[in-house]
């Protein structure tokens, strides 16, 4: 059986500055894999490779036994794979429900220009998804008010809506405060679990890795240098050295 | 909805009851509400944040094909030559939409103009077909089978550009709420997110152009007939800028903005002719400054302000 998700030999290099060294990645149905590393360590980029978003110098991306590679990032997606940002991605003239419900239309093939969005949206699956995300007290105001947090998790949402089978998040808890975050990620793992959804997250806090993930990968300088269960990986001395700075 | 109906009513008050009160207005009234069609056209580009100083471009060739086909074919019904000036714009923004849709603002905004330009050069050189710059007459046609003299013709005509626009506003307001019109506004926030859920924002793009094609066209045509005469200045550059002015005034949070902002385009067109002669311009200037000072979203945006006041409800 094929992997979910799999580089072969995942490389770009912009002149001298190789940013992706020959990757070799597997991911297999149903991980949650922790990515690591410093910035400027190449996870971003490794994401934005797999989604579509850069070309890569040389190598191969396949999704679901799929070649996606050099595919444009509306295709992967409709292949299921979504992915958030490090920096929410939404639509702030719109409201948190209206935003929810454009992403389950994204899945038809051709958006209706007639009837009125609230009406084509499927409401009980966006119903599901706020009270998921619990943010259904807030599903009528404007993305705009919401604070950083909450965008965050607007942002994983409006990929759940889409139903991928695979969600990366980049830094799914970066610029939320501490006392937040393991909020924010049990939020998203109860959603992701429940959806059964595969997922790769970035993520900088020990902790959380530790808690969430069922592997962890941890970039150094465009490669994976480490890869395993979180306990080993975390406990590598390079790793240490390296990548957390004990 | 709601707002739609009072929109829709109170347009068709002040338009019927000032056409009513005063007939001479019958004729401004007709140019103001054609104003209105084009500059909704460019509301909806407004609405995925683009701009275009060109289409005055699609309301010249709805023009020119009617103008052509009364000369041609004298006994066309005026129902005929408006649907036929209409779909020429649309076919144009078919093809100059694919080719356009790959650009994004300014770019966007320059290539339409530039394309205008070209169009305007073209219709004033070939003289032997487009009558250089003098243009080409529009012979007054029957309506629905109807010969008319010219009071009836002009009456006629009010009450056919009203219904249209009204027509009009309904059916853009209600792509406006649907999903694909939606999108498009979403397009102005954030265009990198639609493509992350699969929704192609060119696609989208060239719906609304077409749309703001169409809408320019049927504008055209209906200005071509009312005035009886077509000239390569109906595409200029000056005229693409009055359709933006008043997409501007109007604002692009509903579609009776455009109607609303044409109006009093119209009237400041007037009453500053009449009160500074000589220096009309500096009225709608300094309109324009005040508007964008004070109201940034237009007169629509007043709207908006108190659903924000009523907790989104609209």
């Amino acid at each position: 059986m094929s992997s979910l998700l799999q580089t072969r030999g995942l490389t770009l290099a912009f002149g001298g500055l190789v940013v992706a060294n020959g990757i070799d990645f597997n991911l297999e149905e149903g991980e949650r894999l922790a990515v690591i590393g410093q910035n400027g360590a190449g996870k971003t980029t490794f994401i934005n490779i797999c989604t579509g978003l850069i070309r890569p110098t040389a190598g191969q991306v396949s999704f679901a036994g799929t070649d996606i590679t050099g595919r444009s990032p509306r295709h992967i997606v409709r292949q299921g794979m979504a992915r958030s940002f490090q920096l929410p991605q939404l639509f702030l003239d719109h409201s948190v429900r209206q935003c929810l419900e454009l992403a389950g239309m994204a899945r038809q093939p051709r958006l209706p220009f007639w009837r009125p969005l609230r009406r084509s949206a499927d409401g009980a699956a966006v119903d599901r998804v706020l009270e998921l995300v619990s943010l259904a007290e807030r599903q009528h105001e404007p993305v705009s008010n919401l604070p950083e947090g909450q965008r965050k998790l607007l942002d994983v949402a409006m990929s759940l809506m889409l139903q991928p089978r695979l969600l990366i998040m980049d830094e799914p808890t970066s610029g939320v405060s501490s006392e937040e975050k393991h909020g924010v990620m049990e939020i998203l793992m109860r959603a992701l679990d429940e959806q059964k959804v595969t997922a790769i997250f970035v993520e900088h806090d020990v902790d959380i890795v530790r808690r969430y993930a069922t592997r962890v990968a941890a970039w150094i300088s465009g490669g994976i240098a480490a890869d395993g269960k979180p306990d080993a990986v975390l406990a590598d001395p390079t790793v240490q050295r390296q990548v957390l700075g004990v | 909805m709601r707002y739609t109906i009072y929109g829709a009513v109170a347009l068709s008050v002040v338009v019927l009851g000032l056409a009513a009160a005063f007939p001479w207005l019958k004729l401004p009234l007709i140019l103001a509400l054609c104003y209105g069609l084009a500059a909704l056209g460019i509301v909806v580009l407004l609405r995925a944040g683009q701009i275009s100083f060109g289409h005055a471009m699609y309301a010249c060739i709805a023009g020119y094909v009617v103008a052509y086909l009364s000369q041609r074919f004298p006994h066309l019904d005026g129902f005929a030559l408006i649907g036929l000036g209409t779909l020429a714009s649309l076919v144009a923004g078919m093809l100059i939409g694919a080719f356009v849709v790959r650009y994004r603002e300014i770019f966007f905004g320059m290539l339409n103009l530039a394309l205008s330009m070209v169009l305007f050069t073209l219709l004033g050189k070939f003289y032997a077909y487009t009558g250089g710059t003098d243009g080409l007459r529009v012979g007054r046609p029957t309506l629905l089978g109807v010969e008319l003299a010219r009071n009836g013709f002009e009456t006629a005509l009010l009450v056919l550009v009203l219904v249209c626009s009204l027509l009009v506003i309904w059916g853009v307001q209600r792509y406006f709420r649907s999903s694909a019109g939606e999108a498009l506004m979403a397009m102005k926030s954030n265009e990198m997110r639609l493509e992350y859920l699969g929704i192609s924002a060119k696609k989208l793009l060239w719906q609304g152009y077409v749309l703001s094609a169409g809408l320019c066209g049927l504008s055209g045509a209906l200005f071509g007939l009312s005035q009886g005469l077509v000239t390569p200045e109906m595409g200029y550059w000056l005229r693409s800028g009055e359709f933006v002015f008043i997409a501007i005034l109007g604002g692009s949070g509903h579609a009776v903005g455009a109607f609303v902002g044409a109006l009093l385009y119209e009237f400041l067109k007037m009453y500053a002719a009449v009160l500074v002669s000589g220096a009309w311009q500096l009225l709608l200037g300094a309109t324009l400054i005040v508007i964008i000072y004070f109201l940034p979203s237009g007169l629509t945006g007043l709207l908006r302000k108190r659903r924000a006041a009523l907790g989104g409800e609209q």
